[in-house]
């Protein structure tokens, strides 16, 4: 407990480190270039194990390309939200690729926000895609919104409690902080408090970025669709933009899963090239993996109805509180 | 001048602007009670920052009243909610100017006391003696009533305007029993004798008077179940009142539980933290909830005055809890997140007042251009009142507690002293703590679908009657008072560090919470990365601000690949909307519809009245000739704690009905057994 706060200390003493700033920029110049391909991989992995050939895992990038060069279509009767809300959902996914724990803890962003406001941040991207769901004055938007914000609304007491589970034993809520003292002290990672905690965030994980069995982000039918009912009206540049913004979030979610319960291989303040190096390779390692099992998963599920949702949300919150009450009462043993 | 003339310049200032505004000719009046408001609210700011600065020394004013006189001094707490108060009023005087121009509320008795009402707010953290104290706190409620009542020709004014009177005076009556208590058992008036004999009253005393005064306190803060006149009355007044009352007044009931019960009252047993924290969490979950199914765009936001009064209460709840576990003899870790939650409380009333007081002003000049304020009728008002709908995002975003408003920093200083007081607090505290965390994350989550509502319905997509087609800007005076409010909201959002003077100054002051002699904790240092003192948080909403505009800059430069392989952009296009052809105005999704999910979610504590039914042809029952859907909210805990209450007295009194009976002798044979009860009594 008090080695968390020990390190942190160092770290916020040093301040500053060019291995910390020179990991930053190579986590975001990674997860921009490796978040399109993480989506491809998982719908090729699901295309083998339902029996497709697939597109292949580049097919991402390629929309991607594909989309930037096609002609910007703006919708009667919407306003500046229409247009600026893909400019901050990616805004917003770029600051926290560059603040959370991906290749280094010792991001020198890290003091800028710690867990609670990563989450805010993660919200007000979700509020401008919405605001601009309703902005369209479609009744598909207004329903994409009005889902989206009633399972937002939902998940947030489960972000903070499974939150409030790491931080406490780490003695600080910013996320440098967490991974260095689960780094620190491994034998913390496999206490009935951090298996509690794992499992829910990774409700958390699939309910903000939308998979299954929370909303299906291959659907087709609109009356069941999310996500997909918000962005209907976007094309071209700003359709790329929210594509993009939206694997961004999903890849960081699961790089920061992997580096909170499984963080070895990271770098940290005193990292060379060699060991930011290690770092990216070990991330990349580690999401693949989480992708491959996330993806097998959603396999074998189905939506959930959206009134189901709730009893799930409130399952992981009550997993949660557990994992708090177990951080506190049963203490990690060393 | 001497910080002693500030008192009587703010006496002779409202005197001048209620003289001014009564003699004027009608042309003038909005202009002259709109200045004279702002200007009295200018002067209560200047009392604050004196206060803040070197306190304001006692003055006697032993003529005023009858008996007791009045007594009026400031220390930096008092500062602190007069620079609130006077901040407020300054914003919503100079829109009153405009507002009332455009003949809004604009009689001239209500715009006469405008003034005094602001003045009376004042005075209250300038009482310094019990009986100053109940005189000005009376005073605030009767000229808040006025102001509710100037448009009293429509009944709901009416209604609004009794359940308040009845509210406000059931919780005088509480506030008066508590301190006359008090001053009883402790034998002085003076606030400072009050401080000085609390710690040698009997337990029970001190028990009586804690419950007393957080039941007076807590109605006039909107806590549930006191809540009942906020929804109704804060909406029914015109919007500047109701930008006074939910920015402003609501501040007071916070004002009076501080210093009464935190500080003349000092530390208390650990069950008057758990007692604010459970009647501060109730409040923030059922206010939240009723914003987030409300379609009244004022009435949400006095709801959401509600939720946002809870999470204050939640914090001094948290604050008092941490602070009798911490104990005084060394620093610990408890008694460090004792004083952040303290700060949290402190700056969430000033986030809270920034956007409250810009949201009500918003939502004032919405109502002067299309007279709705059903979000059901609204929309489309972005393209026909930008700076409005400006105005109201601003707000909007510092009320749901996200980065980049105002309303973050608060909600996370109370986040953070939860989780470092949960190694240190013991059992009970880590029991408590977890769900207080799950219950300020509901009340966030909630609170942003409320303001995603109320600002994409409201504002957003098409306009969905007539009257906001036809909805043009409310003027310069109106946009200048949005405007000096929208700038409160900014600078408050990205940088806190403006506080912290102020905050370093008061926390000492309240030995009560902040802990005394070796277990005394410095307040926290809002720079511009914010550092508590002895936890490790660190968090900077000045830098995210700036991350998010790089962001945004960057993302800019990124839509530019490629761009030149693109047509034009074609602009105006008709509506995809999956191919639906030509989507009306009518198939949008109302505040209503928006809703339902929600009311669906939590039909158990909303319980709402729904009836549906379905006409089939009488060919086959799968061919539907007519649905009809209504659904109907009410306030539950109203329906649920107000009813029965209300037919009790309706039967005690049809019971007293009955003595009667008109007969001149039964009234004197009542009055002569009165006087034998009276004379065996005093025997």
């Amino acid at each position: 407990m008090s080695g968390g706060t020990e390190v942190y200390a160092a770290q916020a003493a040093d301040g500053f480190s060019a291995s910390g700033a020179a990991g930053a920029v190579l986590q975001v110049a990674a997860v921009v270039a490796g978040a399109p391909l993480v989506i491809g991989w998982m719908r090729q992995v699901r295309a083998r194990l339902e029996g497709r050939a697939g597109a292949g895992w580049l097919q991402p990038w390629r929309d991607l390309r594909k989309l930037f060069a096609k002609q910007d279509v703006i919708p009667r009767g919407t306003t500046r939200v229409f247009t600026t809300a893909p400019l901050v959902l990616a805004a917003t996914s770029l600051l926290i690729a560059a603040i959370v724990p991906v290749v280094t803890t010792a991001s020198p962003l890290d003091e800028m926000g710690d867990l609670f406001a990563v989450v805010g941040l993660l919200l007000v991207g979700t509020v401008a895609l919405t605001l601009a769901g309703l902005d369209t004055g479609t009744a598909f938007g207004g329903m994409g919104a009005s889902r989206e914000v009633t399972i937002a609304a939902l998940v947030e007491p489960t972000i903070l409690v499974a939150g409030l589970a790491l931080s406490v034993p780490a003695g600080s809520s910013n996320l440098g902080a967490i991974v260095e003292s689960a780094v620190a002290d491994p034998g913390a990672v496999a206490t009935p408090a951090a298996a509690l905690a794992f499992i829910a965030l990774i409700v958390v994980v699939l309910a903000e970025t939308g998979r299954l069995p929370v909303d299906n982000p291959s659907t087709h039918l609109e009356l069941t669709m999310v996500h997909e009912a918000m962005v209907l009206e976007y094309t071209g540049a700003r359709l790329a933009l929210v594509e993009w913004a939206s694997a961004i979030r999903l890849t960081v979610l699961l790089a920061l899963l992997a580096n909170l319960f499984v963080p070895w291989g990271i770098a940290d303040a005193g990292s060379g090239v060699a060991g930011l190096l290690v770092g990216l390779v070990a991330v990349a390692a580690k999401v693949c993996v989480l992708a491959t099992l996330l993806a097998a998963g959603e396999v074998f599920l189905a939506k959930l109805r959206l009134f189901r949702v709730p009893e799930l949300l409130a399952g992981s919150f009550l997993i949660g509180l557990l994992a708090v009450t177990a951080s506190y009462f049963l203490p990690s043993p060393s | 001048m001497s910080a002693a003339h500030l008192p009587a310049l703010l006496g002779g200032l409202t005197l001048a602007a209620c003289l001014g505004a009564a003699a004027v000719p009608r042309r003038a009046l909005p202009g002259v009670a709109g200045a004279g408001t702002a200007l009295v609210g200018a002067a209560g700011v200047a009392c604050g920052v004196a206060a803040l600065d070197r306190g304001i020394e006692p003055i006697e004013l032993a003529g005023a009243l009858p008996l007791a006189g009045l007594r009026l001094a400031a220390d930096a707490t008092s500062g602190l909610f007069l620079v609130l108060i006077g901040a407020v009023a300054v914003a919503a005087g100079i829109y009153t100017a405009g507002y009332a121009g455009r003949g809004h509320g604009s009689a001239r008795t209500p715009l006469v006391l405008l003034p005094v009402f602001v003045a009376a707010m004042l005075a209250v953290p300038l009482a310094a003696s019990v009986t100053t104290f109940l005189f000005f706190w009376e005073l605030m409620a009767l000229a808040s009533l006025a102001l509710v009542l100037a448009e009293q020709r429509r009944p709901a004014v009416r209604e609004a305007g009794l359940a308040y009177a009845v509210m406000t005076h059931l919780g005088f009556v509480a506030v008066l029993v508590g301190l006359v208590v008090f001053a009883a058992a402790a034998g002085a008036e003076e606030f400072g004798g009050l401080g000085e004999a609390a710690a040698g009253l009997s337990p029970a005393t001190r028990t009586a008077v804690f419950l007393c005064t957080v039941i007076g306190f807590g109605s006039k803060a909107g806590l549930v179940p006191l809540h009942a006149w906020l929804p109704r009355a804060h909406p029914e007044a015109p919007s500047q009142v109701s930008a006074l009352m939910s920015a402003g007044m609501v501040n007071l009931g916070i004002y009076g539980v501080v210093r009464v019960d935190l500080d003349l009252l000092g530390p208390g047993p650990r069950w008057w933290g758990l007692a604010l924290l459970a009647a501060g969490a109730a409040t923030a979950v059922y206010g939240v909830l009723q914003a987030a199914v409300a379609t009244d765009l004022k009435r949400l936001l006095a709801y959401s005055t509600s939720e946002n009064m809870g999470l204050v209460c939640v914090a001094l709840g948290v604050a008092a809890l941490l602070r009798a576990t911490a104990g005084n003899d060394e620093p610990t870790a408890a008694g460090a997140a004792a004083v952040v939650a303290l700060t949290a409380a402190f700056v969430h009333l000033f986030g809270h007042a920034a956007f409250k007081c810009l949201g009500f002003l918003a939502a004032g000049s919405v109502l002067a251009a299309t007279g709705r304020r059903d979000l059901d009728a609204l929309g489309g008002l972005a393209r026909r009142m930008p700076t409005t709908t400006t105005a109201f995002g601003i707000a909007a975003l510092g009320a749901c507690g996200l980065p980049l408003g105002c309303g973050f920093i608060g909600e996370w200083l109370l986040v953070q002293s939860l989780v470092h007081a949960l190694p240190a607090g013991g059992t009970l505290v880590a029991l408590v703590l977890p769900l207080t965390v799950g219950v300020v994350a509901l009340t966030a989550g909630l609170g942003v679908a409320a303001m995603v509502k109320a600002f994409g319905v409201g504002f957003l997509a098409r306009p969905r009657s007539e009257e906001a087609e036809r909805a043009v800007e409310g003027g310069p005076a109106m946009a200048a008072g949005m405007g000096l409010a929208a700038l409160a909201c900014g600078v408050l959002a990205v940088a806190p560090a403006v506080l912290s003077p102020a905050l370093g100054r008061v926390l000492p002051e309240l030995p009560a919470v902040t802990g005394q002699g070796a277990g005394a904790v410095p307040a926290p240092d809002l720079d511009t990365v914010l550092r508590l003192p002895g936890t490790s948080g660190a968090m900077s909403p000045g830098l995210l601000a700036v991350g998010v505009a790089v962001g945004i800059v960057v993302a800019l430069a990124a839509t530019h690949w490629r761009a030149r392989r693109r047509p034009a952009p074609l602009r105006d296009a008709p509506l995809w909307a999956c191919g639906g052809a030509a989507p009306t105005a009518r198939m949008q999704y109302t505040a209503t519809s928006f809703a339902e999910p929600l009311q669906r979610v939590f039909d158990g504590i909303l319980r709402p009245e729904v009836e549906f039914a379905v006409t089939p042809y009488p060919q086959s029952s799968y061919l539907v000739e007519r649905a009809s859907y209504r659904s109907r909210l009410r306030d539950v805990v109203e329906s649920v704690f107000y009813r029965p209450v209300l037919r009790a007295i309706s039967a005690a009194a049809a019971v007293v009905r009955r003595a009667h009976q008109g007969s001149i002798h039964a009234y004197l044979a009542y009055g002569a057994l009165g006087l034998v009860v009276a004379l065996l009594v005093a025997m």
